[in-house]
Formats: structure tokens, sequence, C-alpha cells
């Protein structure tokens, strides 16, 4: 059993490493995700990741693969995007969903054409898929603080994220926050993708923030339990991948989005609002 | 005009240049309670909007009085009921204007909270999560929260909407209280027999001002049939409306039949 399950920590510096990037970037990402989800943008997520694509590879093509000028790439796509999408939904009669999906196929055929500019590289495949295995000191602090600032913006902001989620309308009768809000919510979420994309990938970084918030909404209420439950999940995810590809061989990304997987789909069929019990359960009932 | 609490100056709000509300001039008194009459389409949501500020005008202003707080209870509520939020969360909303976004919740606020439920008659409702409401219940629930908001001025459009008889009547009740505290409070309201009852002053809408007053005066059948004659289509060849000049269209209190003609040889005729 710790030969199973601890020793591979123990032993090996790379293992720690990927195991602390990757809890600290649950830690950021989920709760991210969970907001994402209840405002209904779920697929923002993914578009955001194609979006930061093309500054992400241009860092690439000029420094080599550097996490801090693709990080830096990558920030000013995803905020180009994210701008874009949120003002062209939030003054014109376009609702985000569109704004979205044009902004970043715009941003995905701008990273393709760069990448094509400079022929087709192995390394960019690191980039796609991301490297949990080969994190640097560089690339862990980046997280560090990645999840820092998500954690901080989330506890100062939260209030009015909730209202603007709950009735904006009535937040923009009380008050001014709600479109700052918005943008800074976005930020956020492009920030943990960018964070993520070391670890695990543009296309995989996103899963990491929307699996474990989906498969916690299967199970509680309320948005605070949601949160903590969703970053549990993204903890189990990451350790239970991190084993299956060292033990297995596999690469270490898809690992820890599928084994997040596996706890989504058992989530569905077995959490407190899942479907056994929700469906196949209730025969009796209160008189009131 | 130092006891008005809302002034309407040649206020203009509409949508593409179409007004929904056109010219309104006046003040609304502190402490008054006034209800919103007027067919679909006169523009009583939208003045509503104005005063609020989530629509800003296209022309003219809309002044509070000095620090007045608005509390604004909207026909159509962008509240998402699928979010995980109990009713407590909900109501709790309210305490922004006094805890804004960071000040805590002490235990006053939440017995505050538990109060607002009981006035509207939900007590014990805190933990049930928002999406087993009921329409009425849910209404009520946003009652509750314009409760806690405690604010000078109160907007409510057509807060009976899928309400029952008995609710209507603890709600009005919670308005004549509102009333009683010397709260400004207008109403969109549809039931003409309600606002006969309870409703001091009426302003009746039709894209103008049919009438505005005591509910007795604004409410005679003539000025009901004038309101119920209006041309509720947007015409895209309509005249352009001057901005300026026109204050004695209004004073005269019965011109709403928004004749141009007269205007042609000013300045900035179209």
């Amino acid at each position: 059993m710790y030969d199973f399950l601890i020793a591979p920590f123990v032993e090996f510096g790379f293992m720690q490493r990927a195991l602390m990037g990757s809890l600290m970037l649950s830690i950021g990402a989920c709760p991210v995700g969970v907001f994402l989800m209840l405002r209904r943008m779920s697929l923002t997520g993914d578009a955001m990741a194609h979006a930061i694509l093309p500054g992400a590879a241009a860092g690439f093509l000029l420094y080599g693969l550097q996490i801090v000028p693709m990080t830096i790439g990558g920030l000013i796509a995803g905020a180009i995007v994210a701008l874009g999408a949120g003002a062209v939904s939030r003054f014109t009669v376009q609702k985000e969903d569109a704004s979205m999906a044009a902004f970043y196929l715009i941003s995905l055929a701008a990273g393709v054409l760069i990448v094509s500019l400079r022929g087709s590289s192995v390394d960019l495949m690191h980039v796609l898929f991301g490297t949990v295995l080969a994190l640097n000191n560089d690339a862990l602090t980046l997280i560090a603080m990645i999840t820092g600032t998500t954690l901080l913006t989330l506890a100062i902001f939260w209030r009015a994220l909730v209202a603007e989620c709950l009735d904006p309308l009535f937040l923009r009768s009380v008050s001014r926050f709600g479109t700052p809000v918005h943008f800074i919510f976005l930020g956020l979420v492009v920030l943990n993708l960018v964070g993520g994309f070391q670890a695990l990938g543009t296309l995989l970084s996103v899963g990491l923030m929307m699996l474990p918030a989906a498969a916690a909404r299967f199970w509680t209420t309320r948005v605070e339990p949601m949160c903590a439950l969703a970053i549990l999940i993204g903890f189990a995810s990451c350790v239970a991948g991190l084993l299956l590809s060292y033990h297995a061989a596999l690469p270490s990304g898809p690992a820890i989005i599928l084994s997040a997987g596996v706890v989504y789909l058992c989530s569905i069929v077995f959490g407190t609002r899942g479907v056994f019990n929700t469906r196949t359960r209730h025969h009796r009932h209160r008189t009131a | 005009m130092t006891d008005a609490s809302l002034t309407f100056r040649d206020l203009t709000l509409g949508y593409n240049s179409h007004p929904a509300v056109h010219h309104l001039n006046g003040a609304v008194k502190t402490g008054s309670l006034t209800a919103v009459v007027g067919a679909n389409g006169s523009g009583k949501s939208t003045l509503m909007k104005g005063i609020v500020g989530v629509l800003k005008p296209m022309a003219g202003i809309c002044l509070n009085a000095k620090g007045a707080r608005i509390a604004y209870l909207p026909q159509q509520s962008e509240l998402d009921r699928s979010f995980p939020a109990r009713v407590v969360d909900l109501v709790s909303l309210g305490l922004w204007p006094r805890r804004g976004l960071l000040g805590r919740f002490t235990r006053d606020d939440r017995e505050q909270v538990s109060k607002a439920l009981m006035a509207v008659g939900l007590g014990g409702f805190e933990k049930r999560p928002i999406d087993t409401l009921s329409g009425g219940q849910l209404q009520r629930a946003l009652f509750a929260r314009v409760l806690l908001q405690d604010a000078e001025i109160i907007l409510l459009d057509e807060p009976f909407n899928a309400v029952d008889a008995k609710t209507v009547g603890d709600l009005i009740d919670l308005i004549k209280r509102w009333h009683g505290e010397k709260r400004t409070v207008m109403v969109v309201i549809h039931d003409l027999d309600l606002v006969r009852r309870h409703f001091p002053e009426t302003l009746l809408l039709a894209r103008q001002p049919v009438a505005w007053g005591e509910t007795i005066e604004a409410l005679k059948p003539e000025n009901l049939l004038r309101a119920r004659r209006f041309d509720e289509a947007w015409h895209d060849d309509a005249p352009w409306c001057e901005p300026a000049g026109d204050d004695h269209d209004h004073s005269h209190g019965h011109d709403h039949g928004h004749d141009h003609s007269h205007r042609d040889s000013g300045p900035r005729a179209a």
C-alpha cells in the first residue's frame, strides 16, 4: 500500500513537484470553475483555452520553451479575447456565447497562423498538452502566485460575484460593481488557464477547472460547500492521476483529467442530487 | 420643491431613438404613494428603469433627493432560480446598501432578515433553496428584500403578478406601512380597483403623462379613455422630436396628441 500510494511522492522529486503544482492549481481553478458553471459559461473555459493559444505560441516561437514569455503571451491573448467578448455582450445586443465564439475562433486562427510561420515542432506539444512531470521552480512559483491572487480576489469580490450570478439586475440597481466584477471574473478564468498550461497544457487545464465543479454540483445546494467540494475532488483527481501516470507509464495530464472524469460520472449516478437518489429512491413522501 | 424626492425635468426615456416615456415633467413628493397606471407599452416599466438608473435618459434628467436610496423590484427579474442559494441568501442581498461588498453581516442583520421574512409570511423559509419556491412565494421573498433595503424611495413594478388574493392584501398592508413611514412609494399596477381603494395618487401614462394627481381625478373616465386611445406602435417615419422649447406643451396639460406641426418654424425643425 505504502509502495503504491506514498512511495512515488517520497522518492522522486519530480513527483513531489507535480503534486505540489497540481494541488495548488486545484485550489484556484476549481472555485473559478464552479462560478463558470453556475453562470452557464462552462464552455467559456474551453473557448478561453483556445483563445490563449496564440499568445502562448507566439511566446514560444520568440523565446523557446520558457515559462515567462509564454505566460505573458497567453495572458495578453486571453485578456484581449475576454475583454472583447465581454464588452460586446455587455454593451451590444449580442449574448456572451456568440461573442465568445467569435473572438476565440479569431484568436485560434491567429494562433494556428503563428505556429505555421515556424513549421511544426514537437515542443509545441508541451504547450497543448503540458508536462506536469517537468515543472521547474519558475513554474511552481508562478502557479503559487496565481493561486494566491485567485483566492484573494475571490475573497474580496465573493459577495458581488454571488449577487451578479444570482440577480444581476438587482446588483446593478444597488451598486456599480456589476460590470467590473464580470471582467474581474473573466480575468481569473484566463489567469488560472494560463497557470495550468505549463502543467496540464492549454486544453487540459480546462478539465481541472470544469470537471470537479460539474461533479460537485451533484452533491450540494449551496455555493460555499460546492467550491470546497470541487477543490477536494480536484485534489483527489490530481493524486489519483499522478499515481496512475506513474504506475502505468501514462501521460500525466490526461490521467489527471480522466480521474476527474471518473469522479464526475460517479457523481451523476450516486450524488445526493444524482440520478440514483432523485429518480429511484423517492417512493415515500411526507404529508407536508 | 424641497419636499420632492424625485424630480423629472423633460425626461425622455426609450429604446433605439423611439421614446417610451416622452417629455415627462413633474415631481414625486416625499412620502407619497403613487400608482403608475397605463396600457401595455405606455412606458411604466421604462420610467421605473429610468429612475433606478439602469436605463439612461435620451433627453432630460431625473433627479433624486440627495442621498436617497432606491429599492427596485423589477417586473421581469433577472433572478437565476437555478442558482444554488437559499431564501436567506437571496433576501440578504437587501443588506447590500448597508454592508456593501466587504461589511460583515452582524447578528442584528440576521435578525432583521428573519423579521423581514416574517413580515411577508415566509417565516421559517430561511433554509429553503430558492428553486423550491412557488412564483408567489418568490415574489414575497423579493418583497422581503425590498423591506431590508430600507430605502427612502421604493419602486415596485407589477408586484402582484402571480400572487394570490390573500397575499396581495398582505403586501398592500406592507406598502401602506412604508407609506406610513414617510417613504416615497411608486407602484406599477393594472388593477384599477386596487388603485382606487389604496393609492392616494396616480400617474396615468400613455407615453406622455395623461393625468397625474389625486387618484379620483386622474382616473376619471375621460382620462382613461384618452390613455386607452394612445398609439402603442413605433413609427420609423415619425418626425424627430425637438429637444428644446416645448415646455409650453406640458403646461397646457391637455395637448397630448403629439402634434409637431406647430414647431416646424423652429430653428431646428426637421
